[in-house]
């Protein structure tokens, strides 16, 4: 399959799975439902149609595409199949930010929480493109990731533990949890930037990419700006993350198993793996939010939630296919 | 006309002892050069010294008269390709693809050709659609010596280029080395292999212990004396039909 054709039958599947998430959900509209949210975007219909669901819709899209691509560039960055945004800590510093936020009590305050994950995010982010222009081993990036890991994460039990109320513990674990339910446009608006400039880095950063298959030494005296290249997939990877955990809380699973669900059609370059695995993250996270939203429970189900129970045997089928391909 | 690479008394360290202690070695172009030491005599290091890639504690290591570390990275590929002792490669490429990585700065049509030309010349023609994690070690050595080839640059620093291959693949190897040589290339390898060396090389640089014992042609360098003294063997080289070799054996202790 070339590579076109598969960007094309991915995009498909993503238009479909995103039809479907204006069409379903709590209140069946029908036909007539639709032709009037359609016709009057101010009717109760419309409402529900372009205030409640396409946004809704659209920030999964949007956070799974960010969460795809981060996690294919992650993969081929540290030649290492296991890597996702995760890995680097970016998403821990994030939910340390939001967090914090939500403790010090400006829950209430618009866009306070996703801001403070954004910025911590960043912060994460930043540290890491500094280490990563120092030491070039993907080892050393992965310790980094490790510790920075570990580190925001003790730090966010230290919010819990001395979080003022059960209600605002609960609060930031039902945030910790992630989300896309409740999303308007000003929530994606905001993130836009901060994606499209990780995207255009990770992009740039393709071409280092494949070079990197053949090893630090051949690609440090290959011809490409490797410094450059590697600090570019690092602070690419880690604004995609942040404003995708800003926007939607954690969710796991899909950074992770989009690159290796496309290897089988896309090929194993890592730089031709990038598009369709924002494809393909993106239809994950759609489908994903469609279950949380229609499988019938007392408490809607938590997006992430969701992604860790049907994604992780997923992927353990994945993994078990791919296993081969991985190394010699 | 600047030498291809020269080292100028270059000293370097790694982990905390000196590799490298006052080397001066110079490349010319047409020429294989074989840099020839025991295990941790520092070939790598010098390798790596060249290219810039090994940090210099004192002296100069020049590309084409200009200081390595002064060279912009497009600048310096276009001057010296290297293939790494490190043979593994991180995904399952097909072989054209990693045989092309040799040429990223041309168009990848033109890069695609170069790597598939590359390839028929090691032989492997009929598998550049191969992915390179399916085939042999000794294949995915040459799919890598492929992508050395096809950068076409005027230096060439090949460390262990016969590492793993059968004595076959390894004489092609060395064969395909003296053909870049011969269109104009200075050729840098480091061998284990003796005879292989005395065969393959114009000149010889034999290290021991991160210092120069001789630069010269084999059969003057690889002297009964060098040999014992950089490799601790009692040897010394015999004409054969098939070329020269070096006949050792282990030196007793105290004999």
């Amino acid at each position: 399959m070339t590579a076109f054709r598969l960007n094309v039958m991915l995009a498909l599947v993503l238009l479909a799975l995103v039809a479907a998430g204006l069409w379903l959900g709590e209140t069946r509209l029908g036909m007539e439902g639709f032709r009037l949210a359609f016709a009057d975007p101010a009717s109760a219909q419309g409402q529900i149609v372009w205030s409640i669901r396409a946004p809704r819709t659209l920030a999964a899209a949007v956070v799974g595409a960010a969460l795809g691509l981060a996690g294919a560039v992650m993969q081929g960055l540290l030649r290492n199949p296991l890597a996702d945004p995760g890995v680097l800590g970016v998403s821990g510093g994030a939910g340390l930010g939001a967090a914090l936020a939500i403790s010090s009590g400006l829950g209430a305050v618009a866009g306070a929480v996703e801001g403070a994950a954004l910025v911590a995010a960043l912060l994460t982010g930043a540290t890491l493109t500094a280490l990563a222009a120092r030491f070039r081993e993907p080892e050393t990036l992965i310790l980094f990731g490790v510790a920075l890991s570990a580190f925001t994460g003790a730090l966010t039990s230290l919010v819990f533990n001395f979080s003022p109320s059960p209600v605002t513990l609960a609060e930031v674990f039902s945030w910790l949890l992630g989300s896309v339910a409740n999303r308007d446009w000003s929530d994606i608006g905001r993130e836009l930037l901060p994606m499209t400039v990780g995207a255009g880095l990770c992009v740039y950063a393709a071409q280092g990419l494949v070079m990197l298959s053949l090893g630090e030494e051949a690609a440090a005296v290959s011809g490409l700006p490797m410094a450059r290249l590697r600090a570019a997939a690092v602070a690419g990877a880690s604004l995609l993350t942040g404003a995708a955990v800003a926007m939607a809380g954690i969710v796991g699973f899909v950074g992770l198993a989009a690159p290796h669900l496309v290897r089988a059609g896309a090929g194993a370059d890592p730089g031709r793996v990038l598009a369709p695995s924002a494809l393909a993250g993106a239809s994950l996270l759609v489908a994903a939010d469609l279950a949380a939203r229609l499988i019938p429970t007392d408490l809607e189900l938590k997006l992430g939630v969701v992604t860790a129970l049907f994604g992780a045997p997923l992927f353990a089928m994945i993994a078990w296919r791919a296993a081969r391909s991985w190394r010699g | 006309m600047s030498a291809p690479f020269a080292l100028d008394a270059a000293v370097a360290r790694r982990g905390g002892a000196e590799v490298l202690r006052g080397v001066s070695l110079e490349g010319r172009a047409g020429e294989v050069l074989g840099v020839l030491g025991a295990n941790g005599a520092g070939k790598t290091t010098l390798l790596r010294t060249a290219l810039g890639l090994q940090r210099l504690q004192a002296g100069a290591a020049r590309l084409d008269g200009r200081d390595v570390r002064t060279l912009s990275e497009p600048a310096r590929a276009a001057l010296a390709a290297y293939l790494p002792q490190e043979r593994r490669v991180g995904w399952n490429l097909p072989a054209w693809r990693v045989a092309s990585l040799g040429a990223p700065h041309r168009p990848p049509a033109q890069a695609r050709a170069a790597a598939e030309a590359a390839l028929e010349r090691v032989g492997l023609g009929a598998l550049a659609a191969r992915g390179v994690l399916d085939m042999s070690g000794g294949e995915r050595g040459r799919v890598l010596l492929a992508r050395l080839l096809a950068a076409g640059a005027p230096l060439i620093l090949a460390d262990e280029p016969a590492a793993g291959l059968d004595p076959d693949a390894q004489l092609l190897a060395l064969g395909l080395l003296r053909e870049e040589a011969a269109r104009g290339a200075c050729v840098v390898l480091t061998l284990h292999d003796l005879s292989l060396a005395a065969r393959a090389c114009d000149r010889v640089a034999v290290l021991a212990e991160g210092r120069l014992l001789a630069d010269a042609p084999p059969r003057e360098a690889l002297s009964e004396e060098v040999l014992a003294a950089a490799f601790h063997l009692d040897a010394r080289i015999e004409d054969t039909s098939a070329g020269p070799v070096v006949a050792a054996r282990r030196r007793r202790s105290g004999g």
